[in-house]
């Protein structure tokens, strides 16, 4: 199949490719860039998995094809740390809180997070729940997914977290 | 500060350093997985690596005519087609089930469920792969399929399994038809018949456990690699139990085990979904000893959820027998399990249909009888205990169930019904009508601590003023009150009556301590997100005094790792996180012994504390693990060996038995069948716990796929077969917005005969939780006569059953 030329930006660094134009988004992240922090799990773009943020918007790169993401900015789990390669506050909070069990629904859901704290820097506890219905997780009941999202909203406002101490 | 608040403030900044059991230590594993450097099957990625795809049936049930694989082979970047014809030579279309059956690794002759494996493409790209598996042309001649298992043994109903038509003893005894796999009994028939034939009040109901699955977020996927000039295979994959995997691939491959590496690394969930062996597995190491180049596979979601294992299908007519005033006399159950198209359930090898025997739950029943027929049906095979010790969570939901179907009977309080039917504490160990001794208990603490935390009474009031309210017609909600008492069997288990393909079902763990005082431990168990190396380590930091971050724990690596049977079955903390502990204190012996030689005093002189062996009323006096760690590498005492290490293969006694009080509160619209839970309390007795974070979390994720199993979760097939919403379209997984929010609470009776009285967690909640929700259902409608209302209980099936109750005329 003819392979078609595109330019992007991955976590900061340029990027240029030849893909296949059926190549999924997530193949390409994960196999071509060998970034495999996104994962698939549904293939059908339910479970947020794979999600990474494309020009500053959740995308489920499953459901995108490479071509689409020529001359965009992606950011994935891999760019997610502080520059100083300390955790970020979502990467902390999921850590604090116990926010994950298998980690394999955690790269998608703190980046899903870190746009949610991007368009609603002090959410609701409902407004987190709606924030990430897009991004499934079979192991943690979300109780502490919340929790986590409340952690790093805190500790991003510079406001307390009662629950982060105990 | 006196001397002695400074020994004690000494004391304890040494043992909160060592960050050991009953902390709330944050995971190891976190570290990695929340930068995404976890390293799961499909990161592995290696020279030459190709990809394998399946072929599937649509049919159900069909003949195979013929199947052409040419214009598959035709396309460039195909490199092999495999079908049976090509396994058949090699003695491998079809592989041992766990269950004493086989299983056909790539059809034959005929396809028994839809999905089914008909043949394997090899490519170079997994799109080229999935391209090829539309281009292999397969003709099929369609068969009368099964799909209802109560039809399985009519006298005319089609042969699924020709392959064993004319076998008429299974595995597991005389079967009687073709369509039969076995049947099970256990108990005293005639003595529970007795007590049935002069009881006041007995109940019958059938409860139905429907089908459903695991679906962990990862599905199932391996990586094959085989070394022809070695003569050695690599086997990376999702992998439960790496060790059986690897003993059961040297058995049906004839390699020498010691040839084969398996490799489990992270695993992205399992849920019992990854205990199995799947074609997937078979057909990549075939493909990879063939052409000698690394073959990977990888499930997509419509075929996890289709083919590899459901949990489940067990129809369960459960009666009870009482007094007027409650006093439960008998149990009699009868299964009707449906296991698909091939038994492939995976129990305990001596136990066809799992631990159900712990359906008599927690209480004092004096007699029971229960048997179980399993039979074979156009379905997907499998039967894997999801989120449960074996068939535990079907056990439970027939008790739980049928307790409640009594006290309605009787019109008695639901709860009250089940104190008064407790097994008392006083009688631990307790020997039950169907074969099991529970090791410990304290249930009336625990159901009144939950009932004082709900506030019960208040919410059967509130329930008597909804009702009226509701007849009024004042409102169209209605309120459920759902109560759970379960008692779990996990940690498989003692090897008198568990083993796995006759291996027992023991666990092992291995502790080396480095001459500076650090640890490297390997386990035969394997983490799936449950913190296996957070929390083994704490077990180690307060058995030797070492701190647990100085401690790495390593699982999954066949080559290294100690024989273990693996993680499943709530058995990790029953017996691996025993193997530890022994393990541990077999190092603390010698470590007296060197600490006795280095202080120069008789080691009965010693006494341990916290990190250290001091002299008995000497504490000046003392030697800490880091410094005898030291010591056995550098001056070991004369006669005594160099180095600090121990090996325990763990052989439990018993298995352990967690229990807790679960209550639900939910509101019920009954014009649109929305359930609202409006509050759901977990009080879990998991005996001593290790980390109580990570219980916590345990708790919230296993009732959250209760929650999803109760209330929506189900594989369903049409009369066809088909398999209907294999995906997460249709296939109920809750999201944020849906998922309850947990309260948590504990009481602590610990396992008498566990090292550190330990009992395991993980699945209590799944167990325990199911019932709860199905209860609060059938709660909420019983003032309105709705009887045994069957799960899933999603809106549309609650709509239609307010439909059938007349509400909406």
């Amino acid at each position: 199949m003819p392979k078609k030329q595109i330019t992007l930006t991955v976590n900061g660094k340029t990027i240029e490719a030849l893909v296949e134009p059926r190549t999924l988004l997530i193949h390409f992240i994960r196999e071509h860039l060998n970034l495999t922090g996104a994962h698939i799990g549904c293939d059908t773009g339910h479970c947020g998995a794979c999600t990474v943020d494309m020009d500053d918007m959740s995308v489920k790169s499953c459901m995108t094809f490479a071509i689409q993401a020529d001359g965009t900015n992606i950011t994935t789990i891999e760019g997610v740390a502080n520059p100083d390669g300390t955790l970020s506050a979502l990467q902390e909070g999921f850590r604090m809180m116990h926010g994950l069990q298998c980690g394999y629904c955690t790269p998608g859901m703190i980046l899903r997070a870190q746009r949610l704290l991007q368009e609603n820097p002090i959410p609701t506890e409902e407004e987190i729940r709606y924030g990430i219905a897009g991004n499934l997780c079979r192991c943690t009941g979300y109780v502490n997914i919340v929790k986590a999202i409340q952690y790093a909203a805190a500790k991003i406002n510079g406001t307390s977290f009662p629950e982060a101490a105990e | 500060m006196n001397q002695q608040s400074q020994i004690d403030t000494d004391r304890a900044e040494r043992v909160e350093k060592l960050q050991g059991m009953g902390c709330k230590r944050k995971r190891v594993e976190d570290i990695r997985f929340t930068q995404g450097k976890g390293n799961y099957v499909d990161d592995v990625k290696l020279p030459g690596m190709l990809f394998g795809d399946f072929v599937r049936s649509p049919h159900a049930h069909a003949r195979i005519v013929s199947i052409d694989v040419s214009r598959a082979k035709a396309l460039p970047g195909v490199v092999a087609v495999l079908t049976a014809a090509d396994l058949k030579p090699l003695g491998l279309h079809y592989m041992p089930t766990l269950a004493g059956d086989v299983q056909a690794v790539l059809a034959e002759e005929k396809v028994l469920f839809q999905n089914q494996e008909v043949a394997f493409v090899i490519a170079e790209d997994r799109y080229i792969a999935s391209d090829a598996t539309e281009l292999v042309d397969v003709v099929y001649e369609a068969l009368p399929c099964i799909v209802d298992p109560f039809k399985s043994m009519e006298p005319d109903a089609p042969i699924l399994r020709e392959d064993i038509k004319d076998k008429m003893t299974g595995a597991h005894g005389p079967r009687k038809h073709p369509n039969h796999i076995f049947e099970w009994q256990i108990g005293d028939q005639k003595g529970t018949d007795e007590v049935f034939a002069k009881a006041d009040v007995t109940i019958k109901e059938m409860f139905v456990d429907h089908r459903t699955h695991p679906s962990p977020l990862e599905t199932c996927q391996c990586v094959a690699s085989m070394d022809k000039i070695k003569g050695e295979l690599t086997l990376w994959g999702t992998f439960q139990a790496p060790h059986v995997i690897r003993t059961v691939v040297s058995l049906i491959s004839g390699l020498p085990e010691h040839k084969i590496h398996v490799i489990a690394p992270d695993i992205g969930g399992g849920f019992g979904n990854k205990v199995g062996a799947y074609s997937g597995y078979v057909c990549s190491v075939v493909g990879s000893i063939v052409l000698g180049v690394p073959v990977k596979w990888v499930e997509d979601r419509m075929e996890n959820l289709s083919t590899t294992s459901f949990a489940r299908d067990y129809h369960m007519t459960t009666e009870l027998a009482a007094t007027k005033d409650g006093k439960i006399l008998a149990m009699r159950v009868h299964v009707l399990a449906d296991h698909g198209a091939f038994d492939a359930c995976a129990d305990p090898s001596k136990w066809p249909a799992g631990f159900m025997n712990i359906c008599t739950g927690s209480y004092d029943i004096p007699v029971a009888h229960l048997t179980v027929d399993g039979v074979y049906t156009n379905k997907a095979s499998g039967g894997v205990a999801y989120r449960c010790s074996f068939r535990v969570t079907e056990a439970v939901f027939a008790i739980e169930r049928a307790v409640e179907v009594l006290a309605h009977k009787l019109g008695m309080d639901a709860a009250e019904l089940r104190i008064k039917n407790f097994i008392k504490p006083e009688q631990f160990p307790y020997q039950a009508a169907l074969g099991w001794e529970y090791d410990s208990g304290d249930y009336p603490t625990a159901m009144k601590k939950a009932m004082e935390a709900v506030a019960y009474k208040e919410l059967r009031q509130e329930q008597a003023t909804k009702r009226e309210a509701f007849h009024r017609g004042e409102t169209r909600e209605i309120m459920g009150i759902g109560i759970s008492f379960f008692t779990e069997i996990v940690g498989a288990g003692p090897s008198k009556n568990c083993d796995i393909l006759g291996v027992a079902m023991f666990d092992s763990a291995e502790i080396r301590i480095h001459p500076t005082g650090s640890i490297i431990a390997r386990m035969g168990t394997k983490s799936q997100g449950q913190g296996h190396e957070t929390t083994y380590a704490q077990i180690i930091a307060t058995e030797l005094g070492i701190p647990a971050d100085d401690i790495m724990i390593e699982e999954g690596n066949t080559d290294t790792a100690p024989y273990g049977l693996g993680t499943y079955g709530s058995r990790s903390t029953p017996v691996a996180g025993a193997a530890i502990a022994v393990a541990s204190r077999k190092i603390k012996a010698k470590a007296q012994m060197i600490a006795a030689h280095m202080l120069e005093v008789h080691e009965g002189d010693l006494e341990w504390e916290v990190d250290r062996f001091r002299v008995k009323g000497l504490p000046e006096k003392f030697k800490t693990m880091k410094e005898i760690a030291w010591s056995a590498y550098h001056s070991p005492p004369p006669n005594l060996e160099a180095g600090l290490e121990a090996v325990n293969y763990y052989e439990p006694p018993n298995m352990t038995y967690p229990f807790g009080a679960y209550f639900c509160v939910m509101d019920i619209d009954v014009d649109t069948g929305v359930a609202k839970t409006r509050r759901f309390y977990a009080l879990d007795d998991c005996g001593t716990r290790i980390n109580p974070m990570i219980i916590e979390g345990q708790v919230h994720g296993g009732l959250t796929e209760a929650f999803a199993c109760a209330m929506g979760q189900e594989i369903r097939y049409d009369e066809m077969g088909n398999v209907m919403g294999a995906s997460f379209m249709d296939f109920f997984l809750p999201t944020a917005v849906e998922t309850p929010k947990w309260e948590t609470d504990y009481t602590v009776t610990p396992s008498p005969h566990h090292p550190i009285g330990a009992k395991g967690v993980g699945e209590s909640p799944h167990v325990g939780g199911v019932p709860c929700f199905s209860n609060a259902v059938n709660d909420a409608y019983a003032f309105l006569g709705a009887g045994n209302v069957q799960m899933p209980h999603h809106p549309w099936r609650l709509w239609e059953l307010g439909e059938s109750l007349g509400l909406y005329k």
